[in-house]
């Protein structure tokens, strides 16, 4: 599948900021992070930020921007249709809770409910958004029962690394959380291990013979594509990332987004405030270019069912 | 709409291809894209028409596929458009209710009208049968020629696909898939006609004839000859007496 | 039921009966040269769609790729839109726009001039055009002996291997009986002129499903692709598997001897008397009849008798069989007694050609069983009463249901003459030929074989300002018609009908450029050339010939082709090299005709002809050519083309002379509704309203036979009748089908040095081993000549269906199939040589070397790589971006392939059939070694030369279509969205 931009950014952007606001959530009200007007209203706006900038990113590659809204009609059937409401019902409770921790008490019981509900429609909105990928079964190594335990994954664990490098610049993190990161960006990336595992170990779903319905015959091998340039759907489904890179580019994302990250984490959790702050930036960061790479890949190596139809043997 | 009708009116309306005669002559994808850049989906965008990359919107493209190897391999040309599926994945995917799938003949088709253009029927679509057109913004896709099948401004004969009339092996047939005694559904249970990718569960409506098998005609070898023929072909050599009829003209 | 509310419209309103066109106008397609019958739909002044006419005779409302892409093809932006001067060099592409008055007076006066002095000055060729009637008749009007159309390098290999045996040919001038046929053999064909009928007739062939379709080929693709049997022939062999085939249905006594004694000269007695000068000829009577042994009585006798027992094999001392007539140890031998000698001979059986045809020899046995069977236990016979010639009535029409086509994959090899031949010879055993179930003639053929005119061009028959005697093209039968002077060297520029291609029953186009270049056999002043990319995709050695049409005199400076018209409709390769260019219109924008004097439409059952209208208004200053090639005779005063006064003859252009101009009294370009009230076909006075009838009827003619009428047509009584009636025929004599061919026995002999006119020493071996009066094989000649370890592989090119040699690429649509060619490998020799899919390689032959990009197959002989033809375009022709992948990553095999052979005994002979002069494109031998370079560069050498200019009045192309857009309403939302809509 053609890698495109726009939803790389959207899906990773929005699920760091999804998870940011869940771990806001959940720790202010298990009392394990101070909520202060400063701290809250940071943490969500960087994140309503990131959800917001990756919506409209997401509007970019429409080729109707402008009639997006109607993107929201079919959520009885359609998990793109479900993620966008599911999207924007969430920015209510994130809205009234972003109220509560900046100009009340936060610890009120309408604020309460108000996070935990902003919190789990954050996890269902992400949840969605796997499930649009999962619910494809032309694409077989995204139609499987990994894809929205790892989007919600990422989603938590990069929400955390958020979460604590923007609390670390106003309140001196405390190593538990910040291991506690430590092991579920670690765990994040296990899952994506045995995704890998998974899709590389994989029975074929669609070969070339039951594409076309010759394998009777024997081998089935393309002899001329009906165009002689790209088409379409060669350009958007056709796009194929040779082996070699990928396994480069898995290596390079699992250690710069788990085990660096990890180690950033850890090392933030070890050391005083200033050089926390800077370690947890550092996690940060190189949590983003393993997420980046991630999503790439995930989008690289899939591989569609109609390019048996260009050539590709199976998928 | 995005849901499946629960039930059509038990028409189901689609193609039949017979790759036993298809020679891969691409009239039919022509004439498609011919008939539908003036019609329902008008236009069907070109880009760079003369440039270094053109490519542009066809409903209907045809493949070539070489099954088997060496010389009992077949070669085999492959026409391929939207299959019409019952289960369509391609309408149940779309968030706006644009792609659908009619409950009068089954026949899928995009309102461009409500479509944004966000392309993920096209990634639901295992077929590749949709069609992006960049400069419109929205997915297009075989139309079923619904312009034509019941076009009261044709003459009767003439209300066919364009695919379907324009072929000139004949390869192509249409018709009603959801009666069992229409002459498609008669030609599907008599050649073996069958799905694209089953496993994919969109249970297309549209049906492929297999390849015959390429020996149902040969004769058995005969048995060599004899060792050496009579290298006199004289008069009078028994071996050619057949010649020897007495002949009128 | 526009305004019934359906369900369905809950989602979108659908309008299911749009209004389709304001008007449909029907005339005939020409997207390709098969002339389907089409229905042009017209909305708002553009063309909305077109389809195929139900009606229609040859496509019966199918339309091929090129044809549904026929609007594209007349809102090209290659399209030329006004008379053209050059002012650059040539090659430059360098041009003026002038008016037509300017081009027509040049025109008028560089051809005037000519004609004033020599007439032959003029070269006038003309490429795959439909007017061959007019164009061939203008230049017998004009003067000059120097003139053919393309069918020299085309096939007229197949043409003349037909005409001079069966007096009928493959091409589009026959077909298989597809609805009778149970076995049918197909030869080298990709696609053919007949495009649609032969998809229709396979379809129709493999739905019935009780028939086999063996196609031999060293390519499985397109036809061959649904074959029933593929046969993976080594290129240039065809004729060894034919003559074992012939081999073992002899061995076999498979043979329909009766169809032999009645309707071939198989019987005919043959005076073998070596070392003679009659050697070889038919055994003749004093009223000069042949003669044939009857048996009943013992006598020769005149071998037409019905009456007779002929002896089909055996040998007669003619001092005995007939006193006082030939040398002592003469003997006449019936010619069928010379074909068994000839291939029940060890060398054609089945064993002995396995190797080199590449076909195992169990596998030649079977398909000769299969054969057999289907001709003989599987006969046909059709409850029809009909008469023969000689007025037998038969109550029964007996059918051999094997049917056979060849076309270019025969005869486009240096053989191909012969073993085209030997294909009829095997139609001729099996009694297959128009008769049920096997190929049938489509009128006007069967001809007599070979029919008359002879060409003329003799030296006593050119003469300044008066017209030739006959036409310039026709059928040779002795040395003695040859166009030779008394060395024994050419009259005509192209050497067509002298000792280098004596049956050059087509002309010779390809060899023209060079002929003209090197002033052999003399100079000329005007090469006039219409509708051919003679620059580029026909011809052979693209890299010298566009040398030699750049090339100058060093010491007058002048151009050593010096002067060059060129009628194109659209800026191809071709116009950069011209001097002047005449535009030409679209085909939907002229009037045109499809006549019998031509090449017809007929289908086997009856006769047919057609009309192109024009259905649209030309928005350019462009002409039809035939209209300025009429208007142009008026002016030279060509005396057909203008009346006692000295005015035109025909004011009204060509659709004028359609009408009016009469070939022989009665007979002219069109058949259909003559007479003055139009009611008589075929033959009549000339009817001012004919057009007119052409399209009420849909823009064609047919007419069916009587069912005694469509059969055994060389020897039907009813049918011979009808055809000397229409004028098809000269007399309604009996067609005997020539198994023997005693013209080229005369060759053979001259060759041997024998007759009055004999070749000079240089052709004489050549002459003598390849004019075998019966058919013969011997390898290509372009293997003679290479070295075939160091050129080990074959390599040919094939017709894409969806694409018409190199007009198709400034076609939108179509363009987007075939932007670019891949070169076709098997892939186990590929494999073995460490190549891979995709790789790039170096192409080369003795005479160049191209890169291209490969493609693995397993479907293709093991010898033989194979490429999509005329795809490669120059850089910048057919205002094509000069990124275009047709110039970038597209090759044109032509650079490879020669036009001329090494020089043998300093001469060098062209890269042709020696018989017809036809062109041996498929001779081709190659190695292909990996691209040692980087692959992105893909370009081929003379693509490279330079970019051509637009021509002035050619704009800009698009850079996205949105073509149809225009016939939405206008309130759709849609049509405020960018891009043009052309
Ligand atoms: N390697 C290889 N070369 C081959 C062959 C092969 O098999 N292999 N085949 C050979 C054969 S059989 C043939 S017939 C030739 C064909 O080769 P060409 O005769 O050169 O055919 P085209 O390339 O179609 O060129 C015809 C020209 O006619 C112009 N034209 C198109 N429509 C019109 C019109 O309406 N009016 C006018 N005035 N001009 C028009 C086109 O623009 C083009 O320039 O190629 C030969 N070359
Ligand atoms: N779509 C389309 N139709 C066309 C044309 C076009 O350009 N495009 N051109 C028209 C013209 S001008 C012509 S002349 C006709 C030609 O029509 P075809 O006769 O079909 O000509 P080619 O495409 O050259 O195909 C030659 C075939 O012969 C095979 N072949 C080559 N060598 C041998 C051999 O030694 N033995 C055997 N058995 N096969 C061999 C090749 O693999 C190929 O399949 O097509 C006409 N129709
Ligand atoms: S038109 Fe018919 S024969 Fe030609 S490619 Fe299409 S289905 Fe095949
Ligand atoms: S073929 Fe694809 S586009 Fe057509 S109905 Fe089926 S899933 Fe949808
Ligand atoms: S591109 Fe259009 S039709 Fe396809 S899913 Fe999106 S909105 Fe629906
Ligand atoms: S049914 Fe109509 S739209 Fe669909 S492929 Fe055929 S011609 Fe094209
Ligand atoms: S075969 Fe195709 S291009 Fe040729 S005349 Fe017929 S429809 Fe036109
Ligand atoms: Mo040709």
């Amino acid at each position: 599948m053609n890698p495109a931009y726009s939803v790389i950014f959207f899906t990773t952007a929005s699920g760091a900021g999804y998870g940011a606001i869940v771990w806001l959530v959940v720790l202010a009200l298990l009392g394990i992070v101070p909520l202060t007007p400063a701290l809250g209203a940071s943490v969500i706006i960087v994140s309503l930020a990131l959800i917001t900038a990756g919506l409209l990113s997401s509007t970019f590659h429409l080729g109707h921007p402008e009639r997006a809204w109607r993107a929201l009609s079919q959520w009885r059937s359609s998990w793109l249709s479900r993620e966008g409401v599911a999207a924007l019902v969430t920015y209510v409770p994130i809205l009234i809770f972003a109220v509560g921790s900046l100009f009340f008490s936060a610890y009120g019981p309408v604020w309460i409910w108000a996070g935990l509900i902003a919190a789990m429609l954050s996890l269902v909105t992400v949840g969605c958004t796997g499930m649009i990928y999962a619910s494809l079964r032309a694409i077989p190594r995204w139609s499987t029962p990994l894809v929205v335990p790892l989007y919600i994954a990422f989603a938590m664990s990069t929400g955390a690394v958020l979460l604590i490098a923007i609390a670390s610049l106003f309140w001196p993190t405390p190593g538990l959380i910040a291991w506690c990161a430590a092991v579920i960006t670690l765990a994040a990336w296990m899952l994506k291990i045995a995704y890998w595992r998974q899709i590389d170990n994989a029975k074929p779903v669609a070969t070339a013979e039951s594409a076309t319905g010759l394998g009777a015959i024997g081998t089935v091998r393309l002899l001329e594509s009906p165009h002689s340039s790209e088409n379409y759907v060669m350009r958007e489904m056709g796009y194929t990332i040779a082996r070699k890179h990928a396994a480069r580019l898995r290596k390079i994302a699992l250690v710069v987004g788990g085990v660096a990250t990890a180690l950033a984490l850890v090392i933030a959790g070890l050391l005083p405030a200033p050089f926390a702050t800077a370690a947890s930036i550092v996690a940060l960061i190189f949590a983003a270019m393993g997420i980046l790479i991630e999503r790439w890949l995930f989008f690289a190596e899939a591989r569609h069912a109609a390019s048996l139809y260009y050539g590709a043997s199976e998928v | 709409m995005t849901s499946l009708p629960t039930a059509t009116d038990g028409r189901k309306l689609g193609l039949v291809i017979d790759l036993d005669i298809c020679v891969g002559c691409h009239a039919c994808a022509v004439n498609c894209k011919e008939w539908n850049t003036g019609g329902h989906s008008a236009p069907l965008t070109d880009e760079e028409p003369y440039g270094a990359d053109p490519h542009g919107v066809w409903f209907n493209r045809v493949h070539s596929f070489e099954a088997g190897d060496g010389d009992s391999g077949r070669t085999v040309h492959f026409p391929r458009s939207c299959l019409h599926c019952e289960e369509p994945a391609c309408v149940t995917v779309c968030p706006t209710g644009a792609s659908y799938k009619r409950e009068g003949d089954g026949i899928v088709l995009v309102n461009a009208d409500t479509c944004i253009g966000c392309k993920l029927c096209s990634w639901a679509c295992p077929y590749g049968a949709r069609e992006y057109d960049y400069a419109d913004g929205v997915m297009k896709k075989c139309t079923l020629c619904i312009d034509r099948i019941e076009n009261q401004h044709l003459p009767p004969e003439d209300r066919l696909p364009a695919c379907v009339s324009t072929c000139p092996a004949s390869a192509r047939h249409f018709g009603d898939l959801g009666d069992p005694n229409s002459d498609v559904s008669q030609l599907v249970a008599e050649r073996g006609g069958y799905d694209l990718m089953p496993e994919m569960g969109m249970q297309p409506v549209n049906k492929y004839l297999p390849p015959r098998a390429s020996t149902r005609h040969d004769l058995e070898t005969p048995a060599p000859p004899p060792e050496t023929i009579p290298a006199s072909t004289d008069t009078g050599s028994d071996f050619l007496n057949w010649v020897d009829r007495m002949l009128t003209r | 039921m526009p305004d019934d509310i359906r369900p369905d419209d809950r989602y979108e309103k659908v309008d299911q009966s749009p209004v389709v066109s304001d008007e449909v106008k029907t005339t005939t397609c020409y997207m390709c040269a098969c002339r389907c019958g089409i229905k042009v739909h017209l909305k708002d002044g553009a063309i909305r769609y077109i389809e195929g006419n139900r009606d229609h005779p040859i496509n019966k409302g199918v339309l091929c790729a090129k044809g549904s892409a026929g609007i594209m093809q007349h809102y090209s932006p290659a399209r030329l839109s006004q008379p053209l001067r050059r002012v650059g060099p040539r090659g430059s592409g360098e041009f003026e726009p002038i008016s037509w008055e300017e081009a027509l007076d040049t025109a008028t006066e560089w051809l005037g001039d000519i004609r004033r002095r020599d007439p032959r000055k003029l070269a006038f060729f003309t490429g795959r055009d439909q007017s061959q009637s007019l164009t061939g008749f203008w230049a017998s009007q004009f003067g000059t002996p120097n003139h053919a159309a393309h069918g020299g390098f085309c096939s007229v290999n197949m043409a003349a291997a037909g005409i001079y045996t069966i007096g009928g040919s493959f091409w589009e001038f026959g077909e298989p009986d597809w609805e009778n046929t149970k076995y049918f053999m197909m030869f080298g064909v990709a696609e053919d002129h007949d495009s649609n009928p032969i998809k229709m007739g396979l379809g129709k062939l493999k739905t019935k499903g009780d028939a086999k379709f063996v196609s031999v080929n060293p390519v499985r693709t397109g036809y061959s692709a649904i074959a029933d049997e593929w046969v993976g022939i080594r290129p240039g062999t065809d004729g060894l598997l034919v003559m074992a085939l012939i081999h073992e249905l002899i061995r076999t006594g498979n043979v329909d001897l009766d169809f032999l004694a009645r309707y071939t000269n198989s019987h005919w007695l043959v005076r073998r008397a070596p070392g003679t000068a009659d050697d070889g000829l038919f055994v003749r009577g004093r009223d000069g009849k042949p003669l044939a042994y009857d048996r009943n009585t013992d006598q020769l006798v005149d071998a037409a008798r019905i009456d007779i027992s002929p002896a089909m094999r055996g040998r007669f001392p003619l001092h005995e069989a007939a006193p006082g007539d030939g040398g002592s140890d003469a003997e006449a031998v019936p010619a069928f007694q010379l074909v068994l000698d000839r291939y029940l001979d060890e060398a054609y059986s089945p064993d002995a050609v396995a190797e080199q045809t590449g076909i195992d020899a169990d596998r030649i046995r079977r398909i000769a069983a299969e054969l057999a069977h289907a001709a003989f236990e599987q006969e046909i016979s059709l409850d029809v009463e009909w008469t023969d010639w000689a007025g037998r009535k038969h109550d029964k029409i007996i059918g051999r249901p094997v049917s056979m086509h060849a076309m270019r994959g025969i005869s486009a090899h240096s053989n191909g003459f012969q073993t085209c031949r030997a294909i009829h010879l095997l139609q001729m055993l099996l009694g297959s030929i128009d008769c049920p179930g096997g190929f049938r003639y489509k009128p006007p053929f069967p001809r007599p074989a070979p029919p008359g005119p002879k060409p003329a061009g003799k030296p006593h028959q050119v003469a300044p300002g008066t017209p030739m005697a006959g036409p310039p093209l026709g059928f040779i039968t002795s040395p003695e018609d040859l166009l030779i002077d008394d060395q024994g060297e050419a009259l005509r520029i192209d050497k067509a009908y002298s000792w280098d291609a004596p049956l050059a029953a087509h002309g010779m186009m390809h060899m023209v450029i060079r002929n003209a270049w090197a002033g052999d056999p003399y100079p000329i002043d005007v090469l006039f050339m219409f509708m051919a990319n003679m620059s580029w995709n026909s011809s052979m050695n693209t890299t010298e010939t566009i040398e030699m049409l750049t090339d100058t005199d060093p010491e007058t400076g002048e151009y050593k082709i010096p002067k060059i018209i060129y009628s194109d409709a659209f800026q191809s390769e071709m116009i950069a090299y011209a001097d002047l260019i005449l535009p030409d219109t679209t085909y939907l924008e002229r009037w045109d005709c499809v006549s019998m004097l031509d090449r017809p439409i007929c289908s086997a059952d009856g006769p047919a002809d057609a009309i192109r209208q024009p259905v649209i208004a030309p928005d350019r200053n462009v002409r039809p050519f035939q209209d300025v090639l009429i208007e142009l005779g008026a002016r030279l005063g060509l005396p057909a083309f203008t009346t006692d006064t000295g005015a035109p003859k025909y004011p009204g252009g060509y659709a004028d002379y359609l009408v009016h101009h009469e070939r022989a009294p009665g007979i002219g370009p069109l058949a259909g509704w003559r007479g003055e009230d139009g009611s008589s076909h075929g033959n009549g006075a000339p009817n001012d309203n004919q057009l007119e009838r052409y399209i009420e009827n849909g823009c064609f003619w047919s007419e069916e036979f009587a069912p005694d009428e469509r059969y055994y047509k060389h020897s039907n009584r009813a049918y011979l009748d009808k055809a000397a009636k229409m004028g098809w025929i000269a007399s309604a004599d009996p067609i005997v089908l020539q198994l023997y061919s005693e013209p080229l026995q005369r060759f053979k002999l001259a060759g041997q040095g024998f007759g009055n006119v004999v070749p000079p020493v240089r052709y004489r071996d050549r002459i003598a081993e390849t004019f075998d009066p019966l058919p013969i094989w011997y390898a290509p000649f372009e293997e003679s000549h290479t070295d075939l370890e160091d050129f080990p592989i074959h390599a040919l090119t094939q017709r894409p269906m969806a694409m018409y040699h190199s007009w198709g690429s400034q076609n939108a649509w179509l363009r987007q199939i075939h932007g670019w060619n891949k070169l076709y490998m098997n892939r186990s020799t590929a494999e073995d040589q460490g190549l891979a899919d995709g790789d790039g390689v170096r192409v080369e032959s003795p005479y160049g070397s191209i890169k291209a990009r490969i493609a693995l197959m397993e479907g293709v002989n093991g010898n033989t790589v194979w490429t999509w033809n005329a795809i490669g375009k120059k850089r910048g022709a057919w205002n094509l971006s000069p990124d275009a992948p047709e110039s970038n990553k597209g090759f044109l095999l032509n650079h490879l392939i020669t036009d001329l052979l090494p020089p043998k005994d300093g001469y060098r002979f062209g890269n042709t059939d020696p018989i017809t002069g036809q062109a041996a494109w498929f001779d081709l031998r190659v190695r292909v070694v990996k691209d040692d370079g980087s692959d992105k560069a893909l370009a081929n050498d003379p693509s490279d030369s330079g970019i051509a200019p637009r021509a002035p009045g050619v704009g800009k192309a698009a850079e996205r279509l949105r073509f149809g857009a225009r016939f939405l309403p206008a309130s759709n939302w849609r049509r405020s969205r960018g891009g043009e809509d052309t």
